[in-house]
């Protein structure tokens, strides 16, 4: 199988790798770099598990070959606790909320919702949902997810900004 | 005692490691010179296996072996796999093969496995394997499965029915002789499967300094899976491990042990070198087991007040290609009929055909789904007939709380008689119905119906056997470092396992959660195991921390008294430490008492004084643990293009005591949205001859975020008699009665059109197949 090189920034860090053209971005941060907090449930596109942030945005790392992301910023789960075991606000909301059960689901969940909260600091929860139909979870029945998200927000935000009514559209 | 943890919303101590992309799941864990797996399976629903060419594989570049029947060793490269719940009735015994031998009996199933050094070549070189098969005709519905003349499922097997059994009570045909009214309904649940996010996984690696071939799996049960393993390669328990590490997900598909879990340690041990397996999501669609399809032809009597006489039917239950579980599923759904209701008598027949497809086996609900939604949908026919309110005619029928115990008349899956231990059923329902605004709902029903918006409301009632024995063990262990071991057969793939344990000895023996080093889902760990499924570790584990607890809190106690020369009752434990409640108050920390209970070398340990501060339990239930629910649905039906939105979704739930309600209602919650996937979007389709049409999530739909409310649940506590916790399972209710609730829901939106359902999925197409039937298109355009 043919090589190439890829050269990407993961979480921060730089790598120059020469691999097959054919793996995964998935495969390439799991078993290349060993970041395993990025998950493969379906290899096909719809699960969500793998979604990392390319260039800050979302993607399938199961649907991107790594040499395709040559010359790209990437940010996987590892990358959003930049303070080694403290969780980022997101995340602890997870853990109030019960934002997780089997936790598989969870990495790509973590991502998409960053991605959100970054691009709206005020999502209603239509809006939460709305950007969740990309990542699917088996255990949860979304609740505890929509609630953490929504629950990041606010604390994520200036207290000067009230909180969108439930089911407000902005 | 220390902190009260028993009842409260205690934060799971699984979270942090799971949030931050360290968890460790059978993909995650890597071993040097590790190999990879990929499978080759049948292409045929039936056919017979001449001959495999492993050449063409083997030439490419990477590729270790390639493995088919007859490269495994003794006894499974002869012998069928061991059947788990043998029943009297089953006529054959009928389970796989690891690795097919001169048949092949479901598209999927393993005949060969390659392996190499990654799994990308593993693909290449499965797929370059030459197989030839001549193929035979094949059963792709149990309904032709049972017909004259069918084809046969297994060519030596003669007949397709694999089973035939009958539950039964009172005198059926009596009631139904005398019953003023008698309603009979056709009705068909299909398919859908476990759907875990985590595939299977599998991964072994032999150790020859030790002896010992260690195998991770991502299962729910790996002491049995071990047992299984062990009959299967011909080597001793103690002579392998199995630890099933961080699970993605389980609800019933991993509960069973497949082929894949033999074959890889035995390629592993011919080949001296780890071997990893991870399933793909297109053999997981093939391969792992699943649930549901079943044809009921059931009828009613009751008399004119709608009070039950009688219920009685026939049921087939397409089994699939093989029963490595028995037949607890038709089992389990004939039992599950008579529900919360007095049911004076009953009679169903059940047939268990072979099919060529994936084998069935439990799916969270187990049965239990399409008993529930018979028995509902029977209910609201009598409600609609006698001009009934649906809740009338179920307060109507319900088992009084007076009457618990309640003998319902049949024998239970466990072989004990079916005796509802505690309940308020009509507590229950009431609760729901008032958290729903049932009261109101007709009055939201014109109003919307005035806007040409189409609202209905349907209710869903079950008891569910849960807390399954025949046991669960814990271990507790204190450490010299102060820290306390627990080790558990239990398993966890989500449920919290690990929280709701460690909660229990902690409120026992007096120390810091955090402080509890908990080893779940390694039989290294704990001699005896049994595993997750039907809803029972809550009950089982649950009652064996409590008792390992209460026995080293007693040792503590003990120990210290000694140490600190006061009275036992003088002792208190918290937070880690002994302190007596006399003079300057006196402590010793858990770590020096562990210390000291290991003795002095040649000192014999004081009279009583057990070996270390250690207990294991083995708790085992005196029976099944009764829980019962009520779900209410409020949905709204867009006719014109058969889209269903749930509106509101509300359940009552009793699991007994509720040791952390933050993860119960976390079970109901994603227990309905896998019955909402039940009722409206989960089917797993096949062509005539036994072809899977269905093997991707682009073909099979799961809830989305956007079709799964957030639930209002209550709980309505009874405690259960029968065990020291009062507990009962929580895991399946969300799911059992969700689609009787949900479809009756949208009978009832869609009833200015007098259309009926009795079938699930019940997609978009078949909404609209039914009204246009209906002619409800002429009637809404003529307005």
């Amino acid at each position: 199988m043919a090589k190439q090189a890829t050269r990407l920034t993961v979480n921060g860090k730089g790598h120059a790798r020469i691999v097959e053209q054919r793996l995964t971005l998935a495969d390439f941060l799991r078993h290349e770099l060993g970041l395993t907090g990025t998950h493969l449930g379906c290899e096909h596109g719809v699960c969500g598990a793998c979604t990392v942030l390319v260039d800050g945005r979302s993607a399938r790392s199961c649907l991107m070959f790594a040499v395709q992301a040559n010359g790209c910023e990437v940010t996987t789960v590892e990358g959003l606790t930049p303070d080694g075991d403290k969780l980022s606000v997101l995340q602890q909301a997870f853990v109030d909320n019960h934002g997780l059960q089997c936790g598989f689901c969870t990495p790509g969940m973590l991502i998409t919702l960053s991605e959100l909260l970054r691009e709206n600091p005020t999502p209603s929860e239509d809006e939460v949902r709305e950007a969740l139909t990309g990542n699917l979870c088996r255990c949860t029945g979304y609740a505890g997810i929509v609630k953490a998200a929504l629950d990041a927000a606010q604390r994520l935000r200036a207290p000067s900004q009230p909180p969108p009514q439930a089911g407000e559209e902005k | 005692m220390g902190a009260k943890h028993f009842g409260a919303k205690v934060a799971r101590l699984e979270d942090p490691a799971l949030l931050s992309g360290r968890g460790r799941f059978v993909d995650d864990v890597k071993i040097p010179g590790m190999l990879h797996a990929c499978f080759v399976r049948s292409p045929y629903a039936h056919a017979r296996l001449l001959g495999i060419d492993p050449k063409p594989a083997l030439a490419l570049t990477g590729v270790h072996a390639v493995l088919a029947a007859n490269d495994l060793p003794d006894p499974m490269r002869s012998e069928a796999m061991p059947m788990l719940l043998p029943n009297p009735t089953i006529s054959s015994l009928c389970t796989q093969h690891v690795l097919a031998r001169d048949e092949v009996f479901y598209v999927g199933q393993p005949v060969a496995v390659v392996i190499a050094d990654s799994r990308y070549i593993a693909e290449d070189a499965a797929a370059a394997v030459a197989v030839q098969y001549e193929a035979l005709p094949a059963v792709g519905d149990c309904r032709d499965g049972v017909a004259e003349g069918a084809p046969r499922a297994h060519a030596a097997i003669a007949s397709n029915v694999l089973s035939t059994f009958q539950l039964a009570y009172g005198d059926v045909d009596a009631a139904f002789g005398n019953a003023a009214h008698v309603y009979e309904e056709q009705i068909w649940q299909h398919r859908g499967g476990g759907m875990a996010m985590e595939t299977r996984a599998v991964l072994a690696s032999y150790d020859a300094a030790s002896d010992l071939l260690t195998v991770w799996s991502g299962t729910q049960t790996p002491h049995i899976g071990r047992r299984m393993l062990a009959d299967l390669i011909g080597r001793e328990l103690e002579s392998i491990r199995m630890i099933a590490p961080d699970v993605g997900g389980g609800f019933g598909p991993k509960a069973i042990f497949y082929p894949e879990e033999a074959v890889i340690p035995a390629a592993a041990l011919k080949l001296g070198r780890a071997v990893k397996w991870i399933e793909d999501r297109r053999e997981h669609f093939l391969c792992a087991t699943q649930e549901r399809d079943q044809h009921w032809d059931v009828a009613i009597a009751v008399d004119d007040d709608g009070k039950i006489l009688g219920v009685r039917g026939r049921m087939l239950h397409d089994t699939g290609a093989f029963v490595p579980w028995g037949i607890i599923m038709p089992y389990i759904a004939a039992a599950t009929v008579p529900g919360p209701y007095v049911v004076p008598a009953y009679r169903l027949e059940t047939k268990v055909v072979l099919t060529n497809k994936v084998p069935t086996t439990p799916v969270r609900g187990a049965g239990r789904p399409q008993a529930v939604f018979a028995m509902e949908r029977l209910l609201d026919r009598v409600a609609r007939e006698l001009q009934l309110d649906r809740a009338e005619v179920r307060r109507r029928n319900f088992i009084q709380p007076e009457q618990m115990p309640y003998e319902v008349g049949l024998i239970f899956r466990d072989g004990k008689p079916l005796v509802y231990d505690s309940g308020d059923y009509p507590k229950g329902l009431e609760t729901a119905l008032a958290e729903a605004d049932y009261e109101n709902f007709r009055e939201r029903q014109r109003a919307a119906l005035n806007e040409g918006r189409f609202i209905g409301i349907g209710i869903g009632n079950y008891v569910e056997g849960t807390g399954l024995g025949p046991f669960e063990g814990v271990t507790v262990r204190v450490l010299p470092s102060g820290k306390v071991a627990v080790a558990t057969g239990a398993t966890n793939q989500g449920q919290g396992t690990r929280t709701t344990l460690s909660q229990i000895v902690a409120e026992q023996i007096g120390c810091r959660i955090e402080d509890i080093v908990m080893t779940i889902g390694d039989t290294g760990a704990i001699a005896q195991g049994v595993g997750a499924f039907a809803s029972r570790q809550a009950v089982n584990a649950g009652c064996s921390a409590l008792l390992a607890g209460q026995n080293v809190r007693a040792q503590l106690i003990a120990l210290a008294a000694r140490v600190l020369g006061v009275n036992e009752s003088d002792i208190d434990l918290d937070d880690g430490k002994a302190v007596a409640n006399t003079g300057n108050k006196p402590m010793i920390g858990f770590g020096e008492l562990a210390r000291l209970a290991q003795g002095i070398p040649g000192v014999s340990l004081p009279a009583g004084q057990a070996a270390g501060l250690e207990h294991t339990a083995y708790y085992t239930p005196p029976q099944s643990a009764y829980c019962s629910g009520s779900h209410v649905a409020e949905v709204e039906v867009d006719a014109m293009t058969g889209g269903v939105k749930i509106l509101r979704y509300t359940v009552a739930h009793d699991a007994g005591k509720v040791i952390n309600p933050m993860i119960v209602d976390g079970q109901v919650q994603g227990g309905v949205a896998h019955g909402i996937g039940n009722a409206l979007l989960e089917w797993m389709q096949y062509d005539e001859d036994g072809q899977p049409l269905t093997t991707s999530f682009a073909d099979y739909m799961l809830p989305m975020a956007t079709d799964v409310p957030t639930c209002a649940i209550a709980h309505v506590e009874t405690v259960n008699p029968l065990n020291p916790l009062g507990v009962k399972g929580a895991g399946e209710g969300g799911t059992i009665p969700a689609p009787a609730a949900i479809i009756a829901a949208i009978e009832d939106a869609l009833s200015p059109f007098d259309v009926h359902f009795t079938e699930t999925p019940l997609t978009p197409e078949r909404i609209v197949a039914a009204l246009r039937a209906a002619g409800a298109y002429e009637k809404l355009f003529a307005a």
